[in-house]
């Protein structure tokens, strides 16, 4: 479970993150939606501790990554995948090796071992043959997809996605949502999604959290989504061509 | 006012930072069986791949020291053999380190810093770090380590080339014979002249790969955050390897 519990943050003399606080609920698909600029990926990076609060506190499984070591933290870090918003491939090696990166790094895993779980976590996305080509050669939702490859090559508990339809057109979002969806249930992970796509939203969330000006402004299910009658909510997802109810 | 103070805070904290990055980076050694698979690498990138400018850089410095010397200083009064007492120490006291240090700030250290800073402005950094491993001694430990073993290798390969050099102009454009450019040489020779022109290297390339790395780490503000980042380093690097060789030549000589 992650608890977030009254986070502020400030850069330079800007004020992003007022007293935000959520719950993550494990095995549950938490969207954190709101407007560009509110907020959402700061509180996103503040989870895996990129950054840190200047006051409040992130409890991992009960843990305060902002008051252990950095050796402890890096430690909580593997039980997490991230989806960045541009995948943040590494430029420098092919998608195999871009999957294959982590369980290099983290396991002892032999050659053969790895290659194989490449391949599952590959075919998890749907893109078995993409293995020898570099990241400039694929397309903007492949090389997403390739990293959300890499991000679930360790089995992470929890995993993050940071705006992961954004630029993206509608079928290859479905397509990813679809993705997202489908490792929620074959890896029984939790997910945190932030977007401001809300049919994304729709499509994978189990609830939702909006952020309003740097506020958690509105925390709940989907279906109390649909029937909430605050306003500030109802005009952002009408913003997003979606009527509440229909 | 707020501009006078940025002025003045501005390379203080600089300073902190760049500090601090050499103290995490420090902090990583011991874990360094897990990032050495890149330390060969990038003494690929920064030494073998940077041989051919250096070694052409050297060699046209020693010929235009011999030339100059000749024209500066041989009469009929002064032996041929001083351009060889000459060339030869300043390659080895100053050219061969200095030459090969301007070389490598612009090559080496303008890569190092688009790279970190590409990496750092396409989220590549921080997807390193969420996965749980140390960035720095990942990316900045193995390019400093690179820096300080190839720089020397560099030095003694521009020393060698630039002598070389010198003397084939001297001799083959009718300034000094062989034989006395050998002689000259030799009669000054200070045991002492290699060893400082490596520990210059060693302290130049510690500069230039560290420097880089910071420029690079902390880039922001994407295409042009690279650009800046880029040109910075190469600059910072060249100023202070300039002054690492002044507090050198005044505390060593």
């Amino acid at each position: 479970m992650i608890q977030v519990q009254n986070i502020n943050k400030q850069f330079d003399d800007k004020q992003v993150l007022f007293d935000v606080s959520v719950d993550i609920v494990e095995g549950e698909t938490l969207a954190i939606i709101g407007r560009s600029g509110s907020g959402k990926s700061v509180l996103m990076k503040h989870i895996i501790g990129l950054l840190k609060p200047d006051s409040g506190r992130i409890l991992v499984d009960g843990t305060d990554i902002n008051a252990i070591s950095y050796g402890e933290l890096r430690e909580v870090r593997q039980h997490f995948g991230i989806l960045f918003q541009g995948g943040a491939l590494f430029d420098s090696m092919s998608a195999f090796d871009n999957v294959a990166f982590p369980l290099r790094t983290f396991t002892t895993k032999s050659e053969a071992e790895i290659r194989e779980e490449v391949m599952i976590c590959l075919n998890m996305v749907e893109l078995p043959d993409v293995g020898p080509k570099m990241p400039s050669e694929l397309s903007g939702g492949m090389q997403k997809r390739v990293a959300l490859a890499r991000a679930v090559s360790l089995r992470p508990r929890y995993i993050l996605y940071d705006e992961p339809t954004s630029g993206l057109d509608p079928e290859t979002s479905n397509t990813i949502d679809a993705l997202i969806e489908g490792l929620a249930e074959q890896l029984n992970v939790t997910s945190i999604v932030v977007t401001h796509d809300m049919h994304s939203v729709l499509n994978i969330a189990d609830r939702a959290a909006f952020i309003y000006k740097g506020r958690m402004h509105w925390t709940g299910t989907i279906d109390e989504l649909h029937d909430s009658d605050d306003a500030i909510l109802r005009d952002f997802v009408k913003a997003n061509e979606y009527q509440i109810g229909h | 006012m707020a501009r006078i103070r940025n002025t003045i805070t501005e390379p203080v904290l600089a300073l902190g930072r760049y500090s601090l990055l050499l103290f995490h980076a420090f902090g990583a050694l011991p874990e360094f069986s897990r990032y050495k698979k890149n330390l060969w690498e990038q003494m690929v990138h920064i030494g073998f791949d940077s041989l051919p400018i250096v070694m052409l850089a050297a060699a046209f410095s020693g010929a235009v020291t011999t030339v100059q010397t000749s024209y500066q200083l041989v009469t009929p009064l002064i032996p041929k053999s001083i351009i060889g007492s000459i060339v030869a120490p300043s390659m080895i006291l100053e050219l061969g380190a200095v030459v090969t240090g301007f070389i490598l700030a612009g090559r080496v250290g303008a890569r190092i810093a688009a790279e970190l800073g590409t990496m750092r402005v396409t989220e590549q950094i921080d997807a390193l770090e969420a996965m749980g491993l140390n960035s720095i001694g990942y990316l900045i430990v193995p390019r400093v380590i690179a820096g300080v073993i190839m720089f020397p290798v560099l030095y003694v390969a521009a020393c060698f080339v630039g002598i070389t050099g010198g003397m084939m102009v001297g001799h083959f454009g009718g300034f000094v014979p062989m034989g006395e450019f050998v002689d000259g040489a030799r009669e000054f020779f200070q045991p002492f002249d290699p060893i400082f022109g490596l520990i210059k290297s060693f302290v130049f390339g510690f500069t230039i790969t560290s420097i880089s790395c910071f420029k690079g780490y902390y880039t922001a503000g994407g295409a042009e955050g690279v650009g800046r980042s880029t040109t910075q380093a190469a600059v910072a690097s060249c100023v202070f390897l300039l002054l690492a060789d002044l507090i050198l030549a005044a505390t060593l000589l």
